[in-house]
This record gives C-alpha cells, sequence and structure tokens, in this order.
C-alpha cells in the first residue's frame, strides 16, 4: 500500500477519482454513455473531446519544463495557428477541397514550429531566461494572431476542416484520437529515443551534462519547437471544433491552465523528471474541474479561485522550505542566513 | 553627470520617446499639439501608476503577475461596496487600498519564507484576484454615486486651454512618490541591493525579508490604487477589467530601461516606457487605417529590441571583469 | 606589536552538518594590531569557521569571546554590529551600486529630504583617500572597477562600521601581483594602526609576506598556532598536509617503468588561462599516469579542466599527438577519446534525480547521439557490469544517484567514464570522501587502466597516493608548474619541498 502511495501518479489519480465521483453522487447518470447516430455522447466522452486542446498544450509544456524553461507563448501560438489555417480555406474557392484543407493545416503546423524554433533561439542562442524570452511572442503574438483575422472572427462552412476537432471516428471524437497520437509520439520519442533522457539530464543539471557531452542547445531547441507544435495542434482542434478563428480569444490563459496541468502531473517546475502521463491526468482534472462546477451550477469563473489555490497548494508541497518549515522550523529559525548561504557554500 | 554609463538606458528610451513623437507630428497634423500628449496620459494614468509599482518588483528580481486582476478586483470591490452596500467612499477607498498592501504583503511572504518562485505565486494571485471578481458579481455594476462621477468628470485647465484628469494628477504624484523612494530612502536602496545581488544583500548585513516582502506590499498598494484610478476612469466594476495589463506594465517597465534580471532601473525611465505604450496607441489611432491589435505587435517588437539589447550590453560587462 | 590581550578567543568550537562534522574543537585567537593567517586543505574546516563567525552559522558548542565578553551572533547583521567584517573572494558587494553607495548601505546618512547623497559622497571619498590611498570616483558603478578595486571598496565598508576585526578571506584569488602588493600594503597600515585582521589564502608566499602568525586547521581539527616567523615553510605544508616529516619513508612505487619510448598522446604547449594557471607545458604519453602534486588553489584542477576542454584556454596549445586538432569543448574531447572525472562531483558530475543506470550510460549515449539509443535492457546489462566491477552500493541500478554515499556516487561517475573506453582518463580528486578500502581499489584500478594502454591524467591533495600511481608528477604551486619528477626513485620528502618552495 505504501508503495502504491509513494509512485508519483496516486495523488493526481485520487483526486481526479474523486472529482468524479463527487460528479457521480451529484448527478447519478454522470457516467452514462448512449449510443446516437453512430456516435458515443457522454459526460466523459465530453471531458475528454473538451479537454483535448488543453491536453495538447500541456504535453509540450511538460518537456520545456523538464529542462527548466517555461513557454508563456502558447496560448497566442494557439490563435495564431487557428488564424492561420482559417484564413487560408477562407481564401479558397472550395472550402471544403482536400488539398486546400491540408494545405491549410500544414502551413498552420509550420508556422506553429516556426514559433517554437523562435523561442528555442532566444533562449539557446540569446541566453535570455525562458520566462522573458517567451513573454515576448505572448505579448506580440496575440498581436500578430489578431493581424491574421484582421481583428474579424473568420468563419468557416468546411466539413472536411470540422472533422479535425468536430468529427468523430469509429464512435468517438476525433480530437481523442488526435490526442492520442500526439501522447504516443512524445512518448516514443521521449522514452524509446535518449531525448528523454537528455532532458532531464539538462534539467536536472545542466553544466554536468554539458561535461557529459550532452548537446544541452539542440535538446532545448528541440523541446520548445514540439511545445510550439503541440500548440498549433491544438490551436487547429479549437478553431475547427467552432469551424471559425477568434483571434482575440483563442487560448487565452492556456498557458497557465498548462502549467497547472504540469504540475498536478508531478513534474517540477524546477527541471529535470517529467511525467507525460501525470500531464495527462493534471489536464483531465482541470476539464474535470469544470465541468463539475459547471454542472453543480456555480459560475464557472469561479473556477479561478479553485485553480488558485491548487497551485499554490501544489508548489508549497513542491518547496522543500515549506516542508522543512514543517518539520524543522525552531532549529534555525534564529540563522536566517544559514539556509540561505548554505547553496552557495562550496 | 549625464555622460555617466548608467544612464545611457533611460536616455535610449528618451531618445525613443522623442522620435516617435517627431514622426506623429511630422505625419499627422494634430498631432504635436499639448493635448494630445495630456490625453496620453489621462487613458494611461492607471497603466503608470500600476508600472511604478512593478519596477520596484522587477528592480527587486521578481515578477508580479498579479496587477491587472488586483486592478479589477479593485474596481468590483469599490463597486460593490458603493454601490449594493452603501459604504462612503471616504471608508472604501482607504479599505481597498489596504486590502491590495495585505494581498501583496501575501505573496511576498509566500515567496520569501517558502521559497516559491514569484512567477508561480503571483500567477496564482492573478487567478485567486480575477476569481474574486466573479465571486462578486459575474456582470459589471455600474457606479453612479456623486463623488466618483464628479472625479471623473473634473477637468484641471492649464494655462494654454489644455485639461488634465484628477487621475493624471495621482498618477504624476506616484510618480514623483516613486523617485523619492526609489533614490532617497534605505527601502529604495535596498530594493536595489537585492536586485543587484541577493547573496550580498544577505552578507552586507541588509533586511532581505523585509525588502522582498515590501516591494510586493508596494505594487499590491499600487495595482489596488490604480484600480481606484481605474473606477474613476471607467465607472464601473467588471470582472474583465485590466485583462492583461500586467503584461502592458512589465513591457513599459522593461522599455523604460530596467532589466528584467534586476538591479538597474529608474522610475523615470518606466514613465516614458509607459508614454511610449500610449504614443504607440495614439500612433496607430492617428493612422486610422491600422487596427489597434497592431499595437500589441509593436510593444511586442520594442520589447524584443531592449531584451535583446540588455542582453547584449550585459555580456559584454561581464567579459570584462575576470 | 602585540598587545597581551586577544581580541578575539574562540574556544572548542564545533560544528556539524547532516553527514559531516566541520569543526572538531577548534580554538582561535587573534590580537590587534596582528595579521593572523589561516590555512588548511579542502574540507580543513577554514571557510566554516569564518561562517560561524560572521553569524551564518550556528555553533554547536564552544565560546567565542570578543574583547573578553562572551558572544552570540545570529546574522551578517549581527556580526556587523558587533564589529567583525568579512571580505569575502567573491566579494560580496552589490555591482549595480556606487562605490559610495555599497560603503554605506544600510547606514546611509538621511534628513530631511531623504538620504543624503552628497554627504555619502564625500565621507566615501575622504574614507578611501585617507585609510586606503585610494583616489577614485565614488559615483561610478562598482562592476566599472576591476577586482582589486573592488576588493579595497569592500575593505573600505569594513572600516566604516568601525570593525574590530577585519576578515579576509581569500582575497588574492583574482588579483595579478602589482594588485597584490598593493593590498599588502593597505594591509600592514591598517595592522599598524591596530587593526586585528584574519587572513585566508593558500598562497604560502603571500601567507609568510604578511603574516605574523598562523594557524592550521587540518580535518575540522585544530592542528597549532605558530609565529610565522618561527615556522620554516616545510613544517607549514607538512602540517598541513597531515605528514610528519621524520616519518616520511619510500613508499612502494606501483607505478609503470620505462615509459619514456613511449609516444606522446597529448601534448600541452604554453597552454594558460588569464587568473587560472600560468603558461605551463605538459606532454602525456600513452599508458602513463601523469600526477598532479599540489595545495589546494595551486591551479590543479584548472590545468585538468583545461586537458577536457571544460575551460577555454586564452594561449598555448593543446594538441593530439598527430592530429593537430585542439580541445576545445567537452563534447570534441570525448570525441577524440578523453573523459573527465570531475572534483565536484555533487555539482559538476552526478545528475542526482536521475538512476545509477542513467549515470553511467549518460556519456556514452551522449556521443552516440539522440536516435541511437542504447536498449534499456543492455542499459541494466552495463550498470549491472560495472556495480559489480567497482563494487557500487546498494548495487541497485534504479536507485537515485543522490541518494548514495559520497564515495559511491564518485564510483558511478567513474563508470560513466570507463564505459566510453577512454584513451586518456582525467580524474580530480577520485578519491575525495571515500573509505580507504575503496581507494585502494581505485589506485588499483587506475595501475591496470595504465597497463592496458590507456593514459591518466591524476589530480589529488593525497601526495602518497599520487607517489603511488604516478610514473611522472608535475608539482604546482600558487599556480604555476614549478617541477617535474620522473623516473625511479620519486620522493615524498622531494615532492613537497617542490611544493613549499622558498
Amino acid at each position: 500500500m505504501n508503495r502504491m502511495m509513494k509512485h508519483h501518479l496516486f495523488w493526481p489519480l485520487s483526486v481526479l477519482g474523486a472529482l468524479l465521483l463527487f460528479n457521480l453522487v451529484y448527478s447519478p447518470d454522470f457516467f452514462s454513455i448512449k449510443m446516437q447516430g453512430g456516435q458515443l455522447y457522454g459526460n466523459l466522452i465530453d471531458i475528454l473531446n473538451f479537454g483535448a486542446p488543453l491536453i495538447l498544450v500541456a504535453i509540450g509544456m511538460t518537456l520545456v519544463i523538464a529542462t527548466k524553461g517555461i513557454d508563456l507563448s502558447v496560448g497566442s501560438v494557439v490563435a495564431i495557428a487557428g488564424a492561420m489555417s482559417c484564413l487560408t480555406i477562407s481564401k479558397g474557392a472550395d472550402q471544403n477541397s482536400l488539398g486546400l484543407v491540408l494545405g491549410a493545416v500544414g502551413l498552420a503546423l509550420v508556422l506553429s514550429l516556426a514559433t517554437g524554433l523562435w523561442n528555442g533561439l532566444l533562449v539557446c542562442g540569446f541566453g535570455i531566461q525562458p520566462i522573458i524570452a517567451t513573454l515576448i511572442l505572448m505579448v506580440a503574438g496575440r498581436g500578430i494572431a489578431q493581424l491574421i483575422t484582421d481583428g474579424q472572427i473568420i468563419t468557416l462552412s468546411s466539413d472536411r476542416y470540422k472533422f479535425i476537432g468536430a468529427g468523430s471516428l469509429a464512435a468517438l471524437p476525433f480530437s481523442i484520437f488526435v490526442v492520442a497520437a500526439v501522447f504516443a509520439a512524445a512518448a516514443l520519442l521521449t522514452r524509446r529515443t535518449a531525448l528523454g533522457l537528455f532532458i532531464e539530464s539538462v534539467g536536472t543539471n545542466p553544466e554536468a551534462s554539458r561535461l557529459a557531452g550532452v548537446r544541452s542547445n539542440v535538446v532545448v531547441l528541440v523541446v520548445y519547437m514540439f511545445c510550439g507544435l503541440c500548440a498549433g495542434i491544438a490551436g487547429l482542434l479549437l478553431s475547427s471544433n467552432v469551424s471559425s478563428a477568434d483571434g482575440n480569444n483563442a487560448g487565452l490563459w492556456y498557458e497557465l491552465d498548462a502549467i497547472l496541468a504540469v504540475v498536478i502531473g508531478g513534474t517540477s517546475l524546477n527541471g529535470g523528471r517529467f511525467y507525460l502521463t501525470g500531464t495527462l491526468v493534471g489536464a483531465l482534472i482541470i476539464q474535470t474541474l469544470s465541468t463539475t462546477i459547471y454542472s453543480v451550477g456555480i459560475a464557472p469563473e469561479i473556477t479561478l479561485v479553485v485553480k488558485a489555490f491548487v497551485v499554490l497548494a501544489v508548489c508549497l508541497i513542491q518547496s522543500e522550505s515549506f516542508r522543512q518549515a514543517i518539520a524543522q522550523r525552531w532549529r534555525t529559525r534564529r540563522y536566517p542566513g544559514e539556509k540561505e548561504v548554505a547553496r552557495h557554500v562550496s | 553627470m549625464f555622460l555617466n554609463r548608467k544612464y545611457f538606458p533611460i536616455l535610449v528610451t528618451m531618445a525613443l520617446f522623442a522620435l516617435m513623437m517627431a514622426m506623429g507630428a511630422f505625419r499627422y497634423t494634430g498631432f504635436f499639439s499639448l493635448q494630445v500628449l495630456f490625453n496620453l496620459l489621462i487613458d494611461n494614468a492607471f497603466l503608470l501608476v500600476v508600472a511604478v509599482g512593478m519596477t520596484f518588483v522587477i528592480v527587486s528580481g521578481g515578477i508580479d503577475l498579479s496587477v491587472g486582476s488586483m486592478i479589477a478586483l479593485t474596481t468590483m470591490m469599490s463597486a460593490s461596496l458603493v454601490q449594493q452596500h452603501g459604504v462612503p467612499p471616504l471608508v472604501v477607498i482607504p479599505l481597498v487600498l489596504l486590502f491590495g498592501c495585505a494581498f501583496g504583503w501575501a505573496m511576498g511572504a509566500i515567496i520569501h519564507y517558502f521559497k516559491v518562485q514569484p512567477f508561480i505565486v503571483t500567477l496564482a494571485g492573478m487567478f485567486l484576484a480575477r476569481g474574486l471578481c466573479y465571486v462578486i458579481s459575474l456582470g459589471t455594476i455600474t457606479i453612479d454615486h456623486p463623488a466618483y462621477t464628479s472625479i471623473a468628470m473634473a477637468k484641471i485647465s492649464l494655462p494654454g486651454g489644455s485639461f488634465l484628469s484628477v487621475n493624471v494628477v495621482i498618477a504624476l504624484v506616484v510618480v514623483l512618490a516613486g523617485i523619492f523612494v526609489a533614490h532617497y530612502t534605505r527601502f529604495g536602496r535596498n530594493v536595489y541591493a537585492l536586485g543587484g545581488s541577493e547573496q550580498s544583500t544577505l552578507l552586507m548585513g541588509l533586511p532581505v525579508g523585509r525588502t522582498k516582502i515590501g516591494v510586493y506590499v508596494v505594487s499590491g498598494f499600487c495595482s489596488s490604487l490604480a484600480g481606484v484610478i481605474y473606477t474613476f476612469y471607467m465607472l464601473s466594476g467588471y470582472g474583465l477589467h485590466a485583462i492583461g495589463t500586467e503584461l502592458d506594465a512589465i513591457a513599459a517597465v522593461v522599455i523604460g530601461g530596467t532589466l528584467l534580471t534586476g538591479g538597474v532601473g529608474y522610475i523615470t525611465g518606466t514613465f516614458f516606457g509607459v508614454l511610449i505604450y500610449g504614443v504607440i496607441q495614439t500612433l496607430i489611432s492617428f493612422e486610422g487605417t491600422l487596427s489597434s491589435w497592431w499595437t500589441r505587435i509593436a510593444i511586442g517588437v520594442l520589447l524584443f529590441v531592449f531584451i535583446v539589447l540588455q542582453r547584449a550590453l550585459s555580456a559584454r560587462r561581464s567579459t570584462v571583469k575576470l | 606589536m602585540t598587545n597581551a590581550q586577544p581580541i578575539l578567543q574562540m574556544n572548542g568550537i564545533r560544528k556539524s552538518f547532516p553527514g559531516v562534522r566541520a569543526l572538531k574543537g577548534v580554538d582561535f585567537r587573534l590580537f590587534p594590531g596582528e595579521v593572523h593567517a589561516l590555512m588548511g586543505e579542502n574540507g580543513a574546516g577554514k571557510s566554516t569557521l569564518i561562517k560561524t563567525l560572521t553569524g551564518v552559522y550556528a555553533v554547536d558548542e564552544g565560546s567565542v569571546l570578543l574583547e573578553g565578553r562572551p558572544i552570540r551572533v545570529h546574522s551578517p547583521q549581527e556580526a556587523q554590529a558587533a564589529g567583525i567584517s568579512t571580505v569575502y573572494q567573491e566579494v560580496n558587494l552589490c555591482p549595480n551600486l556606487s562605490v559610495a553607495e555599497n560603503i554605506f548601505i544600510g547606514r546611509e546618512p538621511r534628513g530631511f529630504g531623504g538620504i543624503r547623497w552628497k554627504e555619502i559622497n564625500r565621507k566615501a571619498e575622504e574614507l578611501l583617500s585617507e585609510r586606503l590611498n585610494l583616489r577614485i570616483d565614488v559615483q561610478r558603478m562598482l562592476n566599472t572597477y576591476p577586482v582589486a578595486i573592488q576588493q579595497l571598496v569592500a575593505i573600505a565598508r569594513a572600516l566604516s562600521v568601525s570593525a574590530k576585526v577585519l576578515i579576509l578571506d581569500e582575497p588574492t584569488s583574482s588579483l595579478d601581483s602589482n594588485e597584490v602588493n598593493q593590498l599588502f600594503a593597505i594591509i600592514r597600515k591598517l595592522k599598524g594602526e591596530g587593526m586585528a585582521i584574519l587572513f585566508v589564502t593558500h598562497f604560502l608566499d603571500q601567507v609568510y609576506e604578511v603574516s605574523d602568525r598562523i594557524t592550521i586547521l587540518r580535518n575540522g581539527e585544530f592542528v597549532g598556532e605558530y609565529k610565522a616567523a618561527e615556522l620554516p615553510r616545510i613544517e607549514l605544508v607538512s602540517r598541513m598536509i597531515g605528514k610528519e616529516l621524520d616519518v616520511l619513508e619510500e613508499l612502494p612505487r606501483e607505478a609503470e617503468e620505462g615509459l619514456i619510448d613511449r609516444k606522446v598522446w597529448i601534448e600541452a604547449a604554453g597552454l594558460g588561462r588569464q587568473g587560472a594557471i600560468d603558461p605551463f607545458d605538459l606532454a602525456i604519453r600513452e599508458g602513463e599516469v601523469v600526477g598532479l602534486a599540489g595545495l589546494l588553489g595551486s591551479g590543479r584542477t584548472e590545468i585538468a579542466r583545461l586537458f577536457f576542454g571544460a575551460d577555454r584556454a586564452d594561449r598555448g596549445t593543446l594538441k593530439l599527438a598527430g592530429e593537430g586538432g585542439g580541445v576545445r569543448s567537452p563534447r570534441e574531447a570525448i570525441a577524440r577519446g578523453i573523459g573527465f572525472c570531475p572534483e565536484n562531483r555533487k555539482t559538476e558530475g552526478i545528475i542526482d534525480d536521475l538512476s545509477v543506470r542513467e549515470n553511467i550510460v549518460l556519456a556514452m549515449q551522449a556521443s552516440r547521439g539522440w536516435l541511437r539509443a542504447i536498449s534499456r535492457k543492455r542499459q541494466a546489462e552495463i550498470a549491472e557490469e560495472y556495480i559489480r566491477a567497482l563494487n557500487i552500493n546498494p548495487p541497485n541500478p534504479e536507485h537515485l544517484v543522490k541518494n548514495l554515499s559520497g564515495g559511491n556516487q564518485q564510483k558511478v561517475i567513474l563508470a560513466r567514464w570507463l564505459l566510453t573506453e577512454p584513451k586518456l582518463l582525467i580524474l580530480d580528486e577520485p578519491t575525495r570522501g571515500i573509505d580507504v578500502g575503496a581507494k585502494a581499489e581505485i589506485q588499483k584500478l587506475v595501475l591496470a587502466l595504465s597497463r592496458k594502454g590507456m593514459s591518466v591524467l591524476f589530480v589529488s591533495s593525497e601526495l602518497e597516493e599520487v607517489l603511488r600511481v604516478s610514473g611522472r608528477i608535475a608539482v604546482l604551486r600558487d599556480r604555476r608548474v614549478v617541477k617535474e619528477f620522473e623516473g625511479q626513485g620519486i620522493g615524498q620528502q622531494q615532492v613537497m619541498q617542490a611544493i613549499a618552495g622558498g
């Protein structure tokens, strides 16, 4: 029992389970899944479907955070990707043509990769702190998205495009398959190649990694590009779901939710070991939380308050000072210098 | 004295501002009037106040992402107390200012005592404040209390026919107070020391904890004061007020020459940073054909240029030393 | 010159950290008008002793008397108030503030309009010119001045707080010889004014140039207090590294002989790095074990790092025989067949949140690139193999490295490099913190490797083991290579003499 409790997924899964259970108690048919017109419907399906963009962004964010970095621009990239693809399609003669749709999707993805490259170059090439480097794109990116959509909401009527976010395959929403594919790709990329080892190594001790011959620059660059790509795919899902692109509101505050999901999932903000499954559970928790609050009848904006406390709680638990403070507060209370300078002592 | 190298960044900022004003005057008729400049201040008075607080935080080496939400919360609290509970403004305003200080103190304490990164703590603060807005009310609460409306409409006439609003006066007082605190009080100097090197500050026997928490209290106070100004400006409390203001404030501070790594920066620089922000907005609205989101892009570009410049300058400095 | 009463007296000081006893009953006394040098090798406890004086650490046991009265100092603030001021090696001032401000911050004179800047600037100028013979623009930012001046500013700050005790912690590490002379002139002046100065350094020449008294610590223990004039260099060195002069014997040398005709594998010519090591020549032959001997701070680690490309040299060349290429980065070094176990294994060696297995395969994996991953199964095999070969405990490859003891961590790093089968293995203090049995194992391993044709660059503070394994020894003192010994019959005494110099 003890070993199970120590497993990194234990607490996240318990919290998720508790939330789902609470919903079940509140509305007994919460878990029901109905088949209608060849598609499955139900609350659980909705959670997966609506949470898909967040899960994608969070997956990319996990790897970035693992390298001791952060990407604040993902929300803007979500908007840019959606805007770009919708614009491309809206300019085409036949909005439903396969070539056009694929081209638009391809263009949006390339653009997302480019944003990741930009962020990565700022961090590696210029040596700028990640939070500052990605802040630039966060500010400017929203403007770029609005520029692309010209301030309007571009609406489409393209069944092929709509399929991405709102279509279904084998009775399940297609978005779930997209998420599964990206998750699998991330898992394969990090666990089947040495990339995962390098990421964790660079995130735990960049200097020792350098002395061991790890190419930290390439690792960091790849990670930011992947994060950009994930955000781009999320943007496509989001915009295709509503068949439109809103440069103003798409992806708003996604970065915060993504960071929250990663942190809840067990990956530390200080970098190092990362847990993709943990992030997945974390994102599901956030999505379920929103659903719970909605179904209970509290205004959805209240979620913000709950999220605030959850973030704080998780960070405090992760903070060694907090744990130590609880454990041995009195012993070093009179020597603030001891803890502070200890870090700098050889 | 002004040839001193440390004034270089702020001179760049001032030059940039002058350049932009010149561009505007050259391109558009009616641009180069005092009223245009004053309108700039009127519209961005609240940003100026917030940016002063943000300057202290960033100079100390931290960051505060909660300021926008704090503004919104302040407007909401004020509106709710004044309109729905009939509390007189003379009580409400000090109350919300006190709340801002307390909120800032709480964040600062967590950051200092538990060593949690400022970015995440103030992020949580941002969530919390905005969420509390909605707890109070989901929609707008309009303010029609005579004290507020009269302040909102007051025009302070200046010789020459132009006018300012009360908000601008408050903002300018805050700027001057900020300059005084930063350069003439021990607290202010400790903030600069902390941003320069936390370890040195500790070993030199300076009060690290008090200073660290202090800057967040200052930022909280400035955010709530900016919220009060915002209430005079918008005459309503609303959860969607001031979204993104924290980014605007950070941008203004950086463009004003403050290093995001801490230790270097001037309130005067921030003042010009806000002016530049305002000028960009004005230029774009004068242009007519450009849409307002170009402001975002322009700010982003400027931010990029300044950050890279800062990085290049600091890299060069560190290779000169051994 | 010396008062009868010490101004500072520390008795029986004990201080422990989790897992290590840093100070085991140390006595120390400081007289006014004297310069007292505190000396000791790594782990001796010098740094810890100073930090207990300045309020950074709490003393577990023992008493501290300042001017005859017991004091307890809980923070740097209190130390300063009590009259104990420290100037650290890294000059702990604020680089972004002006010179005058650095001197007075925390105690700025205030008036109605706030801080009185004119007064601060004036007082700073006076202080610097009168007591330190330094005339500079006090309004310029501190970091526009070289380290030597910054240090003098730090001393000025100490003086302005009316220090009774001035502690100088490794003040000359970043200074050139002119600046050192300047500093010593100031020290002598202050000494003449009655200041009590505690001087920590590892530069032997400087100790004798400026100190009146010397206290030696070793392994947290107090070895003795001596008058500088009465302590010959060789005795100082032998007491610091723990070898009694008359007990020196020729230890059985097991190093390989007759290597003179082997080919040179790598050669440094005039290689140097400003502030770290003066230009030196050193060649390492195939299958040779070259040892670097010298005191802490004499430049041994700097040489090791240059050979691996961990630091960039700014003069001279480092060439691999036959290829002519240099070594400019760790990746290049690894590609050419060099491995490096760093001195500071905690910060530069182990990736502490990763497992033993991951730490061992890291360098090998890095050289293969990210696509050609070593399979999990193979990784486990490799880990098991090296766990057995080096006797790593606990023998669980999934154990997190941060939970291993220091000695076992060292073995993990060793395994990492052995796996890459390097042609030159650089070991910087490989047996530090390892128990006696494991030490012998590693020494034997080094010899076995050299017999198989691997070259080894061996850095260690323990003269005994350097002598035991090395076929050639380069002796360093004060950041210069001063002598090379080769072949039969290198004796401990010879080497110690070279280290001590004079």
